[in-house]
């Protein structure tokens, strides 16, 4: 079983879903299939700057989450994860899996890697890593944004 | 707060299907309340969402999540099914919020209870206690696994 206990968010490393550049940034906990995430997806990706992106599906008050996730991390194995995210909360009412296939296409995608990756193991072990990370640290909504690893932000406010 | 020692008020309470629920039900095992001010406010809805996500390791470790406010059962039944959760939620309804006040947890001028945890163990012990600084602000799920370890 995995220990849930309190812990400082990981500082970034190699495998972390990274935008911009620069040693210092913030550090995003996001719900895929969060409204409030999509509204404050545009103003973090604007900000000068490295911006880490979590994964934090939040599956009982957005069911479609995981399979939004899953697709993201799946268009990472193809160097499009961020091509997919900002997508995913640009058009929030095309989610289901026809919408991800047209996506994967639009993108360039090998369609049968996607579909095979966003199924794997390593993607759920990959989404739930940074799940149980945002736990740890008390990631209580989302988004839940860190600054050098402290929490600054929660939900509409400021960042 | 109630003390951690103290023996945990016995309730009996109605669930979001209207069932009656007992403090003594849960006599032999562990039990997590949750006090929370109210259905359907956004911070309560976050909070027993994300407990939700994390309720297998929860029960994993022996313990039972139960939400308690002083909302009627029908709207509990509703915001259960808003959130999609399937935690037992307890109206303390009637008399308003008496099991809260048993339990320290009740704020007179708010009309309901702070957000507070309660770990009553195996023999209807308090074992530990948690209490926001103020209903706005929820312990994060690791202060659950951390008061569990």
């Amino acid at each position: 079983m995995p220990d849930l206990g309190s812990a400082p968010i990981p500082p970034p490393g190699p495998d972390d879903h990274v935008r911009g550049e620069g040693e210092a940034g913030l550090i995003v906990y996001a719900d895929l299939g969060c409204p409030r995430c999509a509204g404050a997806w545009q103003r973090l990706t604007e900000r000068p700057g490295r911006l880490v992106f979590r994964h934090f599906p939040v599956a009982s008050k957005h069911p479609r989450s995981p399979a939004l996730h899953a697709a993201a991390e799946a268009a990472g194995c193809q160097d499009r994860f961020f091509a997919m995210v900002d997508s995913l909360y640009a058009e929030r009412g095309r989610v289901d899996d026809p919408h991800l296939w047209e996506r994967a296409e639009r993108f360039g995608l090998d369609l049968d890697r996607f579909q095979a990756d966003r199924r794997s193991q390593s993607t759920e072990a990959r989404i739930k890593r940074d799940f149980q990370s945002g736990i740890r640290a008390g990631v209580a909504g989302t988004p839940a944004v860190f600054d050098a690893c402290t929490l600054v932000a929660v939900r509409e406010r400021e960042f | 707060m109630i003390e951690v020692g103290q023996q945990a008020p016995d309730f009996s309470l109605r669930n979001q299907d209207g069932e009656k629920v007992s403090l003594s039900d849960y006599r032999g095992r562990k039990l997590m309340l949750v006090f929370y001010p109210g259905d359907f406010s956004p911070v309560c809805g976050d909070q027993l969402s994300i407990y939700q996500e994390v309720k297998p390791e929860i029960e994993e470790k022996g313990v039972e999540l139960v939400g308690v406010s002083v909302d009627g059962f029908f709207a509990h039944k509703a915001f259960q099914e808003k959130l999609g959760i399937d935690t037992t939620l307890l109206s303390d309804f009637e008399p308003k919020g008496e099991v809260a006040r048993a339990y320290g947890s009740y704020v007179e001028k708010m009309g309901f209870a702070n957000r507070t945890l309660v770990l009553v163990d195996e023999d209807g012990v308090v074992a530990w206690t948690y209490e926001s600084p103020n209903p706005g602000e929820f312990p994060g799920a690791n202060v659950i696994f951390d008061a569990l370890s």
